[in-house]
């Protein structure tokens, strides 16, 4: 029997470790949105009621026990202050949280808002659009925060309005090449053949379908907008240092990096793994969302 | 390994015989997780075939989709695919032994020996490059020639394969040339090197029956050069015109296996003769084309057509239909120019016409979703173009549409019954019950089962997809259904299926079909009358007996002369191609 392999060689016992990027691997292993909703979920709690997870005072300072490393008493060891690195974390969830959500709300807002204009209005109102989020586009995100907290003074607002007014134009363009693609596409045409009225037409095809794919792109901008924000505090435009933000907490900690390594890697993995765990259950839901029509 | 690669004779048949293929087995590894995950599966896609073929023949493959005739096909030239698994006592081409070869072997038997004419030239040309440089490079992998001598042989190339004007083809791009040259083009470049062997995927699938009469004459003249053909077809009348053999595959099997004439006029098998009864043409005509239709219909007996009142009005009126657009060149394009046609209650009336010759246009005016710059539309002796879009609203349901693609015409986040419930009126179904037995009678008025009511339709198959969408159609309980390529997409088997089902529902419903096709066969066997189109034009218009047996315009007589036809059985083998 001649026999000709044309199989590239698969190893079955290729697992995760044989993955290389972590977004890769998250979505690889079943258990990931399982492990991604824990971590969200923890993360909700610390937002909501910090005082289950732990039971210290976040402002609490110990000057005995400053610059602490990671240990039994202190798993996250604490600040020069000496108060309790975890306890901050996890008071700083809140915060952290309501600048991730409301900047991508805020965001998606505006961005719904011009999208949809622009992809139902006429030639002009299009372009006048366009032409206005490409302006927007040429801003660096950070820049135009930047200049929006100087303005406005440092505060959980600033920090939202200007992460959400950075990252809009990008969502709004999404959204408007979605709507002209539904707008044309064979099941709106065939739906006008039926003889619904062009209102029906758009809250039953066009809105739910334009929309659909921002499902899963508003966890991915959840993650990226406490990251833009806890950049912004990283670089004094943040809330105010006694606020345990995360990216106030990085901020605070940057003076001892050679001494207190675990100032910055503490906070930072929070960051991460909110970031990983929304972007991961984001895909997940895109997945499921897409797994409904096949 | 096999005796055959030490067969002494091997070299000497190789002058005549150019494939010598047994047992040819292929199999696919497929599943969701990673490969060699327990849930993946092998797919035996190719079973025991085998296949011999001598120089200057034509060997046809034929078989629908899913029939394993392409991946035949890749694998005849060594492209079986990702995860193909490829077994065989013998897989012989041209005189080499090429089960063994690897990739660097096979690339330089490709081109050189075995040419490989794709179906879609568009997306087999490299958008960026000249055509002819794309023969250049076919010539140059293979070391033939210097610069200057390969851009001559281009277009001499060019030239043989009928391209008018090569120097000036030879420079452009696949998107500046028509699809006819563009096929063309790809066959130059198969046949650059003078291959023996030539295996050719469903080279005129994409082509209007002009430019496909074209292609195959220009096949058939390869043939008659001494070059082996391997011609893979789901098309029965192409194969005819063509093939010495035939081979018949159905789900990855060879089922029947034999010279074309014999094979195509008397069928052994089963599935053959189902697939010859499948084609429409002029002797199906008021017959049903599946065997299940068969049974079904002869009941009810073949249609009557004289029973319509001959002063009824017609229920549908174009008058001097004219549309055009503005190009991107700025130049004012007429797309339709003054159709005028009427069509009367329970009649069909077949648009026809190749690519560009506004037919579809002509449909999206019927259907009022496109104003006409000049003429008007009546509909039941009202004005149906012209007017708001809330006037026509309340009588939009009398003209529904069945589209050549009906997945992209549904809403993908909708299962089946969703569908056909937002097509059913509201006020004729007030309640909610009422209407799911709507949708239900309705599926089952167009054959499909409750369970696939549930079913996404992504999740069925497109000849179910197709009764989902003439469901959608007969929702609103129309007077005129606009069937717009409706049955193009789908394969021969089941598009007989669905012809049968619209003969039915049009007898038991008193429906009028606008049926637009470029399918002669399928105008011929579904239309009452006809309407000939040729650039925005309606060439001719009349009785499909009279446009299909005597036309009276050159254009229309062309149209006929082009179509290949199929050795029609005992019943007209008189009449039939001798």
């Amino acid at each position: 029997m001649t026999t000709t392999t044309l199989t590239p060689k698969t190893n079955p016992a290729s697992g995760p470790q044989a993955r290389t990027s972590p977004a890769a691997w998250l979505r690889a292993v079943p258990l990931a949105p399982a492990v991604s909703a824990a971590v969200v979920l923890f993360f909700v709690i610390a937002a909501i009621a910090p005082q289950l997870l732990t039971h210290r005072d976040p402002f609490a300072i110990d000057l005995a026990n400053a610059l602490q490393p990671p240990g039994l008493a202190h798993p996250f060891g604490t600040d020069q202050s000496g108060r309790d690195l975890y306890t901050r974390v996890v008071y700083g969830a809140r915060e952290s949280l309501l600048i991730g959500l409301g900047a991508t709300g805020l965001a998606i807002g505006i961005a719904v808002i011009l999208g949809v204009a622009s992809g139902l209005g006429g030639r002009l109102l299009d372009g006048v659009v366009s032409r206005g989020l490409e302006v927007l586009f040429a801003f660096p995100v950070l820049l135009l925060a930047m200049l929006f907290v100087t303005i406005y003074g440092p505060s959980v607002t600033t920090q939202i309005v200007a992460v959400g007014l950075g990252t809009a134009p990008g969502y709004a363009r999404m959204i408007r090449g979605q709507v002209l693609a539904v707008r044309h596409s064979g099941y709106v045409e065939a739906a006008h053949a039926l003889g619904h009225s062009r209102w029906t037409v758009l809250r039953q095809h066009v809105f739910p379908n334009a929309m659909r794919p921002l499902v899963a792109v508003v966890t991915l901008g959840i993650g990226q907008s406490i990251v833009w924000a806890s950049g912004l505090a990283f670089l004094g435009l943040g809330v105010a240092p006694p606020s345990p933000e995360w990216g106030a907490l990085l901020d605070a900690g940057r003076m001892f990096i050679t001494r207190a390594w675990w100032l910055e890697v503490m906070p930072g993995l929070a960051i991460v793994a909110i970031a990983l765990a929304a972007t991961s259950l984001g895909h997940f839901i895109q997945k499921k969302l897409e797994g409904a029509q096949s | 390994m096999t005796a055959t690669l030490e067969h002494p004779s091997a070299a000497a048949t190789a002058t005549r015989q150019l494939l010598n293929v047994r047992n040819l087995n292929v199999s696919f590894t497929a599943g969701r997780g990673r490969p060699g995950a327990p849930n993946t599966q092998r797919y035996h896609v190719v079973k025991d075939v085998s296949l011999s073929l001598a120089a200057g023949e034509c060997l046809a493959i034929v078989g629908e989709s899913g029939s394993g005739k392409s991946v035949t096909a890749r694998t005849l030239v060594g492209l079986p695919g990702g995860t193909a698994r490829v077994q065989a006592d013998a897989l012989e081409l041209a005189g080499h032994q090429v089960a063994e070869l690897g990739e660097r072997q096979w690339r330089q038997l490709r081109g050189r020996e075995i040419g490989f004419v794709l179906q879609d030239a568009l997306v087999s040309l490299d958008p960026l490059r000249p055509v002819g440089r794309e023969i250049e490079e076919a010539l140059r992998l293979h070391g033939w020639g210097n610069r200057r001598s390969r851009a001559a042989k281009a277009v001499e190339l060019l030239a043989s394969v009928g391209v008018p004007n090569p120097e000036i083809r030879a420079r452009q791009r696949p998107d500046e040339l028509s699809g006819g040259l563009r096929q063309r083009a790809l066959i130059a470049s198969a046949i650059a090197l003078d291959p023996k062997l030539v295996i050719a995927d469903e080279p005129t699938t994409a082509l209007d029956v002009t430019v496909q009469a074209q292609i195959l004459q220009l096949l058939a003249g390869m043939k008659d050069r001494g070059t082996g053909i391997v011609l893979i077809s789901h098309d029965l009348s192409v194969v005819a015109t063509l093939a010495d053999q035939v081979a018949v595959m159905q789900g990855g099997a060879i089922v029947e296996q034999g010279p074309a004439r014999r094979v195509l006029q008397d069928p052994q098998h089963e599935y053959t003769q189902a697939l010859l009864d499948a084609v429409p043409s002029a002797h199906t005509k008021g017959t049903p084309l599946s065997k299940d239709g068969r049974a079904r219909i002869t009941a009810t007996s073949r249609r009557i057509r004289t029973e319509r009142p001959a002063e009824a009005p017609p229920v549908l009126q174009a008058e001097g239909l004219t549309k055009s657009y503005k190009g991107p060149d700025g130049v004012q394009r007429t797309v339709v120019r003054d159709v005028s046609f009427e069509l009367g209650v329970g009649e069909t009336l077949g648009i026809v016409g190749e690519s560009g010759s506004g037919k579809s246009t002509t449909a999206r005016m019927a259907l009022a979703m496109l104003e006409p710059d000049a003429g008007r539309v009546l509909l039941d002796g009202g004005a149906w173009t012209g007017i708001s879009t809330a006037a026509r609203r309340s009588r939009r349901r009398l003209v529904t549409v069945v589209y050549q693609d009906p997945l992209s015409s549904f809403d993908p986040r909708w299962n089946a019954e969703r569908i056909l419930l937002d097509a059913i009126s509201r006020t004729d179904f007030p309640t909610e019950a009422e209407r799911t037995a709507r949708a239900a009678e309705l599926a089952g008025q167009v054959g499909l089962q409750t369970e696939h009511l549930a079913k996404h339709p992504l999740q069925l198959s497109g000849g179910q997809r197709q009764r989902l969408a003439i469901a959608r159609a007969l929702a609103p309980e129309p007077e005129v259904i606009v069937l717009d390529e409706a049955v193009s997409a789908l394969d021969v088997s089941v598009q007989a299926q669905v012809l049968d089902l619209l003969s039915d529902l049009q007898q038991e419903l008193g429906l009028s079909y606008l049926f637009i096709s470029h399918d002669l066969g399928v105008i011929h066997h579904m239309s009452d009358r006809v309407l000939v189109m040729k650039d925005g034009l309606a060439v001719e218009q009349g009785s499909a007996d009279q446009i299909f047996n005597s036309p009276r315009q050159p254009y229309t007589r062309e149209l006929l002369a082009s179509l290949p036809q199929l050795p029609s059985g005992a019943a007209a083998t008189e009449g039939g191609l001798a």
